[in-house]
């Protein structure tokens, strides 16, 4: 058994999990329970937000020290060992708290997200309890406030996973911190790092958001339409983002621009800049994740905005679109098995000619192809983030999940529709929003790094 | 701790099936492709050193799966405190058949002493038994006329009399069934007592009442010869029965049935053989005509012969995936009924799809016998067809995710 401060943590709260306190306080309570165990643990640092002026991420300029080992993520060796498919204790625990989550706190409220008909009292709830949860936890060291040991591309996966069954948009609401996070602990500096994760750590849900995706048919993250150019010792940036989780809400953002004479690199973007403009965009789905666009009109950012070195050391933009796509498979593969199992249920139920139509072999055929390509997605994705964290190559195993899951999802969401008939097509049913929102897996590149 | 890398050990059995297929089957693929019936005599000497790497724990072959429930995890070990985790005979048999199938199909399915047969009998036969059939090629003969893949409905009897059994009816189909040793027949004791009647016997070829009555013209696979075998008044000793001779109800089918957990991976593994093979070949080919397939171009800007290479190559891997999770849960002892399946179906209807794509993306070349790209789109459709067809794992499939009995999902 580890004993590590975030499998303690998971083993207090699958403890409260089954005792009678969560039948009784429900969800709420339960992750206050997490808050109240996290910080047993000392897996908690309390929040900077009465130190923030402008920007809760503070100007740490000059105070520049190497990272002590407790700040920095430890990597995973290499390949070696067997084969093997199980979770660890902990990504089981892991899991079984987010499925309950995802099945308690966000399924319910879908419909309504997805629709925009949140009130923004109820939304800033729900981010309040995302954050009770410490999802941000996992991908930032003790050091710097959260209770990460190892940088883990494969618990991002399980998490996207896991909270897609309940909801994809608002899965990506509450994971687009995760993504912002992960890149600072691929690419980020030592600065950055220190500026930017403590906060995320705190009570209170602080959104930050990944932009990579831009408006044109033809959009190809190696080339990007978004220019950067030195300018003043920092750099300036022109051009429009799209598709980005929590728009106008984020505080911060990871923008991928293209550097003159470089090539595509990502930068720090604070939500105060005034060159930058914020609207949210209406989508065929996925209303829950406040999708939108970022409008840079020459947007100036210092020296310390760009991740990697100014030369391009340190920062590999293959893996960062790699892992970026990774996301978009993972929950591909949590909504296609909430999908699953919603049509399971409901052809067992649902008679017709005196059966359930469960039994008839068209239905029944459909149903068994959906599991059959959803279990290869799955093994796809995880095997390419297994190859990430091992810090093996995974570029070909990335690829291929995500055309895999790109065009399988698809087919899934399709069937969704199909196996309920007419009911699948009202909004009564969720097959018709799963629909929706698995059109979007190729263009959610760039949207959740895991 | 999720884990997609092989270890060593099983890297090594990889490589040398590959070179076997390499060096061995296929400077012979297009010949016995043509000469249909007869016996690949190339493959004699891979029977003994087959016999070696058996003895060292390396299935090969159709019939080199196996679950050994009371194996001890030796090698499974990858921390103490984790629970250990085996990579064994499964995932090797997987890994070679793969790879010798790559090499040739047809050749595989004949190679000496891997006949399904040896499968059944790897399971279920008594230790006694095993001795007296070492080193036997066995067959397996389920299929008749008027029952496939409802393998319940079998005719073919087997009646005691004292101390022999007495067989009789008409088994199609079998693999090898004209060159192996032994023929693992299917036969019911009792036609009234349904599926828990079911028992195998073990035929040995010359016994009298038993004959090979024709050899059937395929479509592919041809270096295999497939039997039709007659049983007349067919008498063996009591002790040919594999198992119990009681008819117990309540256990019924499953034991027979449960042979498939083990050999469906191992088709489904056949399959991925016959994919890349034709998968690397067509790159190859595409490659002269300047065609990239290096991942770099986002599938919106591939051309189109690229962008269905990757979509082909994204079908195998999937099948690939799901192929090893099946052979791993068998090596961890899981249930792995419904995952077996899941492989076989997969990796089956992927393996048509590939092979007969890729001799169209080749366009003349493809469809020319100068090449085996042909042949391999031949050889294919098997997968999809022998050890259970396509419809069958998806009827599997589906009771077992909806908890549907036979009876109700039909």
């Amino acid at each position: 058994m580890s004993r590590s401060p975030l499998g303690a943590l998971f083993r207090a709260l699958n403890k409260i999990s089954e005792s009678e306190l969560a039948e009784r306080y429900g969800v709420r309570e339960l992750t206050q329970q997490v808050v109240y165990w996290g910080t047993r643990a000392g897996a908690r640092v309390t929040a900077e937000a009465g130190a923030r002026a402008r920007s809760r991420f503070r100007d740490l300029k000059g105070r520049v020290e190497e990272l002590t080992g407790a700040e920095t993520l430890t990597r995973a060796e290499g390949g070696g060992g067997l084969f093997d498919l199980t979770l660890t204790e902990e990504q089981s625990m892991m899991r079984e708290t987010l499925l309950r989550f995802a099945r308690e706190a966000l399924r319910p409220r879908a419909h309504e997200a997805d629709a925009g008909g949140v009130d923004e009292e109820e939304e800033k709830e729900f981010l309040a309890r995302v954050a009770e949860l410490g999802l941000n936890l996992i991908g930032v060291p003790e050091g710097l406030g959260g209770a990460g040991e190892q940088r883990s591309p494969v618990s991002t996966v399980l998490m996207a996973e896991d909270l897609a069954q309940g909801d994809m948009g608002l899965a990506l609401a509450a994971l687009a911190p995760c993504g912002f996070i992960n890149l600072l602990s691929e690419f980020g500096s030592q600065l950055q790092r220190r500026r930017y994760l403590p906060p995320l750590c705190g009570e209170a849900f602080v959104p930050v958001s990944v932009a990579l995706a831009e408006p044109r048919a033809r959009f190809d993250p190696r080339f990007l339409e978004t220019r950067a150019r030195p300018e003043g010792g920092g750099y300036r940036l022109e051009g429009v983002k799209c598709m980005v989780p929590l728009a106008t809400r984020a505080e911060a953002y990871v923008v991928f621009a293209q550097l003159a004479g470089q090539g595509p690199r990502a930068f720090l973007v604070d939500a105060q800049s005034p060159q930058l403009e914020r609207r949210a965009e209406r989508h065929m789905g996925l209303g829950a994740a406040e999708l939108g666009r970022l409008e840079l009109r020459g947007v100036t950012v210092g020296p310390d905005a760009l991740l990697g070195a100014p030369d391009g050391a340190g920062y590999e933009h293959e893996r960062a679109v790699d892992l970026a796509r990774l996301g978009a498979c993972a929950l591909a593969v949590g909504t296609c098995q909430a999908a699953l199992d919603y049509v399971i249920q409901y052809c067992n139920d649902r008679v017709a000619f005196g059966e359930p139509i469960s039994h008839k072999q068209a239905v029944a055929f459909t149903i068994a192809d959906i599991a059959v390509e959803l279990e290869g997605m799955r093994l796809m994705t995880y095997q390419a983030a297994s190859h990430a964290e091992r810090g093996r190559p995974f570029h070909r195993e990335a690829f291929l999940a995500w055309t895999q899951c790109a065009e399988k999802s698809m087919q899934i969401g399709s069937h969704g529709v199909q196996l309920l008939g007419g009911h699948g097509y009202t909004t009564e049913h969720p097959v018709e929003r799963w629909y929706r929102q698995l059109r979007a897996i190729p263009m959610l590149e760039g949207a959740l790094v895991v | 701790m999720l884990n997609f890398t092989m270890p060593k050990k099983l890297r090594a059995v990889a490589t040398m099936a590959r070179e076997l297929g390499e060096s061995l089957f296929r400077p012979i693929s297009r010949k016995y492709d043509r000469a249909e019936h007869s016996y690949p005599v190339e493959l004699d000497m891979l029977r003994a050193m087959i016999a070696g790497m058996d003895d060292g724990g390396q299935g090969v072959g159709a019939g080199g799966i196996a679950r050994k429930p009371g194996e001890a995890a030796r090698d499974g070990a990858q921390d103490e405190e984790a629970p250990a985790v085996r990579n064994g005979r499964n995932m090797a048999s997987v890994l070679n058949v793969e790879a010798l199938s790559w090499g040739d199909l047809g050749l595989l399915l004949t190679i000496p002493g891997q006949g399904l047969g040896n499968a059944a009998l790897a399971a279920v036969a008594t230790p006694e038994q095993r001795a007296r059939f070492k080193g036997k090629w066995a067959a397996m003969a389920i299929t008749e006329p008027e029952a496939g893949s409802d393998s319940a409905a079998i005719r073919t009897t087997a009646r005691r009399d004292g101390d022999s059994w007495v067989l009789n009816g008409e088994k199609i189909f079998v693999t090898c069934g004209e060159r192996a040793d032994l023929i693992v027949v299917w036969a019911t004791l009792d036609r009234d007592r349904g599926r828990a009647a079911i028992k195998s016997f073990v035929v040995e070829q010359g016994t009298p009442g038993f004959r090979v009555a024709r050899l059937e013209h395929k479509l592919g696979i041809r270096a295999s010869d497939t039997a039709t075998l007659v049983f007349e008044d067919c008498r063996i000793p009591r002790e040919n029965i594999l198992g119990s001779e009681e008819i117990d109800v309540r256990k019924g089918f499953g034991g027979v049935m449960q042979t498939f957990d083990n050999t469906r991976p191992v088709v489904a593994a056949m399959a991925l053989g016959v994919s890349r093979a034709a998968l690397e070949l067509a790159r190859e080919l595409l490659a002269r005509e300047g065609v990239r397939a290096d991942y770099t171009r986002g599938r919106w800007d591939a051309s189109a012969l690229e962008g269905e290479l990757y979509r082909l190559e994204a079908e195998l891997e999937a099948s690939r995936l799901l192929t090893l999770k099946a052979a791993w849960m068998a090596d961890n002892g899981r249930p792995n009924s419904r995952e077996a399946s899941m492989a076989k179906a997969k990796a089956g209807r992927t393996a048509t799809e590939i092979a007969l794509r890729c001799v169209e993306l080749c366009g003349s070349l493809g469809y020319s016998e100068r090449r085996l790209l042909e042949k391999w789109a031949r050889d294919a459709k098997i997968l999809d067809i022998f050890e259970g067809t396509q419809q069958i794992q998806l009827l599997i499939i589906a009771r077992s995710l909806l908890h549907k009995s036979s009876r109700e999902l039909r």
